[in-house]
């Protein structure tokens, strides 16, 4: 694949997205349209651990946590510059991946018993910045409000927006990078045999270690953005199961292991849940009943998600390129 | 340890609980040339295949590779060395096309995703599979299994090669395709050690022989010595066979 080829489409994909505030520029809308963002990055790095290497996480909530209450407690409690404690919540959100995945990986866990340690690393960390007085307890953390551009505040939503897009964007370049290179044949190939690629000389140990740390840092990015967009959070917002499901639904709808898969199926799940918010009123919890019944129909019907789906009406339509 | 050997195991055993399934067997690769392995099934070949690869760690003994001591290197480690495997049982990486399969062994000794694919490329077409690069794994037929698995090792491009089998569940004809491809990589440089079940195969393939049967090398030497000896002859059809054949040979002459 040439490189016009490999990339060329993420960046239409992204000066199309880019365009958006100035055909569509209420606050409403983009608001969904960040947090639909937010909610793509954490999964884009989901996507890095779960779709290309196979190892399914219940717990990236542990990560999008660690960005969040790290740029938030480096402003709130040491004064740090803002775009400093974000880089600083970053790097501390892949040290947790890389010390999670040291101690699963070490110990040889695989499957659903590596979903169940990072789910209850996760929890670990939300019951600790639930009890701790450091983290705010249970009433949580107020970055306060200060609208410069110096603290990494902005009046307009539509410069968030920009950003959310920018990092979405960087990151699927990112994740092209790697598809083309050693370290993602390598983990491509731990996710389809973990004893084929030992015996082809693949340090399956290492090659983990990498991907779970680089997804970590994608999803404190998340997390970190969060923080700063919201300007609020708490343990269950921060460290709750619903960003670690968030993570590893959008990729599962959209494709695993692809590079538009997590940022089609974030996109297209938010959309789905305004359109039924707007139909079937405020039902609680009635988006999230829809999850669960596209979660099946997709793993039942279309295991390769959305992308999956286009690619077979592509071939279908153009006949088979193999 | 001679000169020219690459691989010596000396005096490996493996205990599984209450079974000894591999029970001092030394054996010595020489460089260049094919050495079989073969034995009844369970006789453990493949453990000791798994330990000189690195996927089981000998109860006791040494796995000598080229002067060195490995055996308590983890597998990818002892692929970096040179010593390169495939699995009795299949193991594609099926979700991926052929040629992303093989690229996977190219990349051991090549950073860059172009050199692998065209190491591939390359390998790919020794072995036969030339015109299914971009099929998918799952796509191929048993034979093109087996080839796949072949090319894979190859293309980490190892100093030995531990074949397990690779031409069992192949028909006649297809195993006659292969048996040249094996040929090649032989004349190529690269030292082979094959465990395989298909005698017509072994006996035209193989230079040395070991026989391995409840664990131990009960024989050793050219394929012809091998196959003439008595306690070899009852590894396989049972215990007073070889008696029982010279006997009906001596009554036939007489």
């Amino acid at each position: 694949m040439s490189p016009l080829r490999a990339y060329g489409p993420i960046l239409l994909l992204g000066a199309a997205l880019a365009s958006m505030p100035f055909f569509a520029a209420s606050n409403t809308l983009l608001n969904a349209m960040v947090l639909a963002l937010v909610i793509a990055l954490a999964a884009q790095g989901w996507n890095i651990l779960g779709g290309y290497g196979g190892q399914f996480s219940f717990g990236h909530a542990a990560f999008f946590g660690m960005g969040a209450y790290g740029t938030a407690l480096l402003q709130t409690r040491f004064g740090v510059n803002a775009y400093a404690a974000f880089a600083a919540a970053v790097a501390l959100g892949s040290a947790a991946g890389l010390a999670i995945g040291y101690l699963s990986f070490r110990s040889g866990l695989r499957g659903s018993y590596f979903a169940l340690v990072t789910l209850a690393f996760a929890e670990v960390f939300r019951i600790l910045a639930n009890a701790w007085p450091f983290t705010g307890g249970a009433a949580g953390v107020l970055i306060k409000l200060d609208v410069r551009a110096e603290t990494f505040q902005f009046a307009s939503r539509a410069v968030y927006f920009w950003i959310a897009l920018g990092l979405v964007v960087a990151v699927m370049l990112i994740n092209r990078s790697v598809e083309r290179s050693r370290f993602g044949a390598w983990l491509v190939a731990i996710r389809e045999n973990e004893d084929a690629a030992k015996a082809l000389g693949v340090d399956t140990f290492s090659v983990k270690l990498k991907a779970i740390t680089l997804s970590a840092a994608i999803t404190a990015i998340s997390g970190a953005f969060y923080a700063q967009y919201f300007l609020f959070l708490d343990a269950n917002i921060a460290f709750g199961p619903w960003i670690s499901v968030e993570a590893l639904l959008a990729p599962i709808i959209g494709g695993l292991g692809t590079v538009f898969g997590p940022v089609i199926g974030a996109l297209g799940l938010h959309f789905v849940a305004e359109i039924t918010r707007a139909v079937a009123g405020r039902v609680p919890g009635i988006d999230l009943a829809l999850y669960g019944t596209l979660l099946v129909v997709m793993v039942a019907f279309a295991r390769d998600g959305i992308i999956g789906l286009l690619t077979k009406a592509r071939a279908r339509l153009f006949g088979s390129r193999a | 340890m001679s000169a020219d050997a690459i691989l010596s195991v000396e005096h490996a055993s493996k205990r599984f609980g209450g079974l000894l399934a591999v029970d001092d067997a030394s054996l010595v690769a020489r460089r260049g040339r094919i050495t079989g392995l073969i034995g009844p099934n369970g006789a453990g070949k493949t453990t000791l295949f798994a330990m000189i690869s690195g996927f089981i760690v000998p109860t006791a003994g040494r796995i000598m590779f080229e002067g060195a001591d490995v055996g308590g290197l983890p597998p990818h480690r002892r692929a970096v060395a040179g010593i390169a495997r495939t699995f009795q049982i299949v193991q594609p990486f099926a979700g991926l096309s052929v040629r992303d399969n093989i690229a996977v062994g190219a990349h051991l000794r090549r950073s860059a995703r172009a050199e692998a694919l065209a190491k591939a490329d390359e390998v790919a077409a020794l072995v036969g599979l030339g015109d299914m690069l971009h099929r998918p794994a799952s796509d191929l037929t048993v034979s093109g299994r087996k080839r796949l698995e072949l090319a894979r090792a190859l293309a980490t491009d190892p100093k030995l090669l531990l074949l397990d089998e690779v031409l069992a569940g192949l028909n006649p004809s297809e195993v006659r395709d292969v048996v040249p491809v094996i040929h090649a990589i032989r004349d190529a440089g690269v030292t082979i050690v094959m465990v395989e079940h298909v005698m017509q195969a072994v006996m035209s393939l193989c230079e040395d022989i070991y026989v391995l049967a409840q664990g131990r090398i009960i024989a050793a030497g050219a394929p012809r010595e091998v196959t003439r000896d008595p306690k070899v002859v009852e590894a396989y059809l049972g215990h007073g066979a070889a008696a029982r054949i010279a006997a009906r040979e001596e009554a036939a002459r007489g």
